[in-house]
C-alpha cells in the first residue's frame, strides 16, 4: 500500500535524490527560474516551499535549517533578506510551473520552474552576501 | 495450473493487436500567434502561455 507515502523516487537512491534536489533548489533560488523535466519540477516545489517557509520565519534556527539544505551561503542570505517582502503576503503558491516542450532524444516534458512575486531589487552588492561568498570559496579551497 | 491449450497463431496475435494503436496528439492553436501548440504548453513559436511570455528572462 502506498497510503500516506507522498513524493516520487525518480529511480534514485534517497541520497542521490536529496543531493540532486539540494543542487536544484540552490540553483532555483540563485537564478530565480530553472528548466528541468516535469516530474522533477513538480517535486522541486516541495523543497522550494519548505525553504521559503523557513525564510519567512527568519530566526537563527530557521537559517541554520536552510543552510543544511542550500549549498551556497550567499543564496541563503539573499533568500532570507528577500523572503518577507517577496512572499510575506502569500501563504503558499511560491512557485510557478510552465511546460515548454518535449526534449529531443527522449521526448521528456521540459518545464520551467519560477519563483512568483516581484524579485526584490538588491541594494548594490549586499556586503554580507559578498562576505559569505568569499567564505564559501575559502572553505572550498581549504578542502582541496 | 491453467495453461494455454494451443499456440496463438501469428494471425490471431496480430488481429488482437490491431486495436493497440496510438492516436494523434491533441493540438490546439496559440491565441497569440495562431500557431499549432500542445495544450497546457507554452507556445513554441512565440513563447506565450496564459498571456505571459515565458521565454523572456526578466519579468
Ligand atoms: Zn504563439
Amino acid at each position: 500500500m502506498r497510503h500516506r507515502k507522498s513524493g516520487v523516487k525518480l529511480n534514485r537512491t534517497s541520497s542521490h535524490r536529496s543531493a540532486m534536489f539540494r543542487n536544484m533548489v540552490t540553483s532555483l533560488f540563485k537564478f530565480d527560474r530553472i528548466k528541468t523535466t516535469d516530474p522533477k519540477a513538480k517535486e522541486l516545489r516541495r523543497w522550494a516551499d519548505q525553504l521559503i517557509t523557513l525564510a519567512k520565519r527568519g530566526d537563527l534556527h530557521a537559517r541554520r535549517q536552510a543552510m543544511a539544505i542550500i549549498r551556497e551561503k550567499s543564496v541563503v542570505h539573499k533568500l532570507f533578506n528577500d523572503a518577507q517582502q517577496r512572499f510575506g503576503s502569500k501563504a503558499g503558491g511560491y512557485t510557478r510551473l510552465v511546460k515548454i516542450g518535449l526534449r529531443k532524444g527522449d521526448a521528456a516534458t521540459l518545464t520551467l520552474v519560477e519563483l512568483t512575486g516581484e524579485p526584490v531589487e538588491s541594494k548594490k552588492e549586499d556586503k554580507k552576501a559578498v562576505k559569505a561568498d568569499k567564505a564559501d570559496k575559502k572553505a572550498k579551497k581549504t578542502e582541496e | 495450473m491453467a495453461v494455454p491449450k494451443h499456440k496463438v497463431s501469428k494471425s490471431r496475435r496480430d488481429k488482437r493487436r490491431t486495436h493497440q494503436k496510438t492516436g494523434a496528439p491533441s493540438v490546439g492553436t496559440c491565441p497569440e500567434c495562431g500557431e499549432a501548440k500542445l495544450p497546457h504548453f507554452a507556445c513554441p513559436e512565440c513563447g506565450v502561455y496564459k498571456g505571459r511570455n515565458v521565454t523572456e528572462v526578466s519579468e
